[in-house]
């Protein structure tokens, strides 16, 4: 059995939660000053996750970089592998907002998605009105 | 001389949904001025995500939530001049533009909308003692060289200022391989969200210190270290609590100031507080015809509530336009009480209120179980019991119309924190 303090996100009162873990399962959760608290708690003892976003080298493109997110929350353990292979990861121009990046990233059967445009470098002409 | 409808200033969340608004509301020829070469406004650098919960009930990135706006004002057919500066705008609506295709140009508009956005304070505006090296970033510049232009401001970093962008950036350096020292905070409490602390900072073990500042600042070429100082209730550093703390990098996150350098020229009435223009509930400044929306008005932390008051600009510079606009005086003052900082809207028109008006407002300390009091002149309209109200947090209250009607004649409304502070 083992206890954890961690800080209650979900509203600017950030009650600092107790929570005692065995196993794969919470015994309780103390410090909560609402029941939002208790599932927050819970869930970020027994599987916390992070949506990542970072950047990826684009070749060929109007801007360096290509914004990117996990397309879904990963596990927080597997942070670090991901920005790993997002660092090592390129992609050519033109890229479009959603389009697949890396496949099932870190073992974790999760994508890095693109979160925005960019186009080829040799697209963009200097027109005034663009839309 | 080109003439347009509605000309909206600046391609940022305020200015887009302010166009889609106007093109909604009958206005036919809406254009964005923008100056970047592309819209989307500082979002474009705010990679993570969190943004558009309220609005489209999922969490987007900053370009992704731009990216709906965008695609919205192409569908409406929205008009843009990107690469393109606002120089100067007079009263009576004349926009003067340049940009390196066609030089300087006039552009009449029938009714403006103002959505410039905001800029970071610098250190001239923080007054650090010490040599002025290399090396010192404001979050924003760091987080726009780190997320699109592909370079790294620096290894060893320490963050001055616990505002979001701030704790933001703490955890962006680190992903890419930083050494993010510390965040030092001059006040008891953070202006960031408790997500952000968590998230950004306890995930990384980076340390936050409160009530702390940087009193020195050490290096020739290079930022080489800062001196770091607990400070006392009245914010001065304490003799002996000093301490070195070597880095070649300090990024400032110590907040936004509204850019109204043009509302200024124009003769725009500003709020000394907010720094950003008078407002009534269309969002109406006090020129006639011009109205401001976003980060040029009060300084946001949702981008939604950005993009819900800008479409009441957009709607209302519309009906400007078309001449459909009431423009009879608003008559109803909305002032900040004891324990509000700043109010938007200032003013009330309810002839011009279509269901509900919404007042946003922030708190000038940390209250615990404290009770918002809303009242007029005349009497107290109602008592709301608030767990916790942080300055770092936007609050808003909606007034529905038909409630206010039955008011009677009022002459102001006063949002006060009835209760202690903290
Ligand atoms: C560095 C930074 C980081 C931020 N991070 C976050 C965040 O993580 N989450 C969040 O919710 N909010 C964040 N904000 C707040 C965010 O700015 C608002 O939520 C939102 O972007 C405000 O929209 P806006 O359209 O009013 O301003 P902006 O997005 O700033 O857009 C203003 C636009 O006007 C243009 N402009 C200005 N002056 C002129 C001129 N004279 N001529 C032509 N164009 C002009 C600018 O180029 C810009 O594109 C951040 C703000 C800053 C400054
Ligand atoms: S437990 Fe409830 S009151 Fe406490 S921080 Fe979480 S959501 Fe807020």
């Amino acid at each position: 059995m083992t206890t954890r303090n961690i800080t209650c996100i979900l509203c600017p009162q950030g009650c600092n939660l107790e929570v005692t873990v065995d196993g794969d399962s919470v015994i309780q959760v103390k410090g909560n000053a609402c029941g939002k608290g208790k599932s927050y708690g819970a869930e970020e003892c027994l599987d916390p996750r992070r949506v990542v976003t970072s950047s990826v080298k684009v070749i060929g493109g109007e801007y360096p970089l290509v914004s990117v997110k996990t397309a879904a929350p990963v596990p927080k353990a597997a942070i670090w592998d991901c920005i790993r292979a997002i660092n090592a990861a390129s992609v050519n121009a033109p890229v479009s907002i959603g389009q697949v990046i890396i496949e099932n990233v870190a073992g974790t059967g999760i994508d890095v998605i693109a979160t925005r445009n960019v186009a080829k470098s040799d697209d963009i002409v200097k027109e005034k009105i663009c839309i | 001389m080109i003439e347009h409808d509605v000309v909206v200033i600046g391609g940022g969340p305020a200015g887009l949904a302010a166009a889609v608004a106007a093109r909604q509301a009958g206005a036919e020829d809406v254009c964005i001025i923008e100056r970047d070469k592309r819209l989307g406004g500082i979002l474009q650098q705010c990679i993570h995500n969190g943004f558009g919960l309220h609005i489209f009930e999922e969490e987007l990135t900053g370009p992704e939530y731009a990216q709906r706006f965008i695609d919205m004002a192409r569908q409406w057919g929205v008009h843009s001049m990107l690469d393109t500066m606002v120089l100067d705008i007079t009263p009576d609506r004349m926009i003067t533009v340049v940009n390196n295709r066609d030089g300087l140009q006039t552009i009449k508009a029938g009714a403006v909308v103002l959505a410039m956005g905001c800029r970071e304070r610098s250190r001239g505006a923080l007054n650090i003692p010490g040599t002025r090296p290399a090396g010192i970033f404001t979050a924003g510049t760091a987080q726009r060289f780190v997320n699109m232009e592909g370079f790294m401001p620096g290894n060893q970093i320490v963050v001055l200022g616990s505002g979001d962008i701030g704790l933001i950036m703490a955890r962006r350096l680190t992903l890419e391989g930083a050494d993010v020292k510390m965040v030092c905070e001059i006040m008891p409490y953070s202006s960031g969200l408790k997500r952000n602390i968590v998230q950004c900072l306890d995930d990384f073990g980076i340390p936050l210190r409160m009530n702390h500042t940087v009193t020195e600042i050490h290096g020739k070429e290079r930022i080489e270290g800062v001196i770091i100082a607990a400070v006392d209730q009245n914010r001065k550093p304490i003799a002996g609590s000093e301490e070195y703390v070597p880095c070649d990098t300090l990024l400032l996150s110590v907040g936004l100031i509204p850019e109204n350098e043009l509302s200024r020229s124009a003769g725009i009435q500003l709020n000394p507080i907010t720094g950003g223009p008078v407002v009534d509930e269309s969002m109406q400044t006090s020129i006639p015809g011009i109205f401001a929306c976003g980060n040029v008005v009060h300084v946001n932390d949702l981008v939604d509530n950005v993009s819900t008051e800008s479409a009441i600009a957009g709607k209302a510079a519309a009906m400007y336009d078309l001449g459909m606009f009431d423009e009879s005086k608003a008559g109803i003052k909305v002032k900040a009480g004891p324990g509000v900082r700043y109010i938007v809207p200032n003013a009330i028109n309810l002839t011009r209120v279509d269901d509900a008006v919404t007042l946003y407002f922030r708190v000038d300390n940390v209250y615990e179980g404290a009770v918002l009091r809303v009242s007029t002149d005349k009497s107290i309209l109602f008592n709301i019991k608030k767990k916790i109200m942080v300055p770092g947090e936007m609050q808003h209250i909606k007034l529905k119309k038909s409630f206010l009607g039955k008011q009677g004649d009022i002459s102001d409304i006063v949002v006060e924190v009835a209760g202690e502070a903290n």
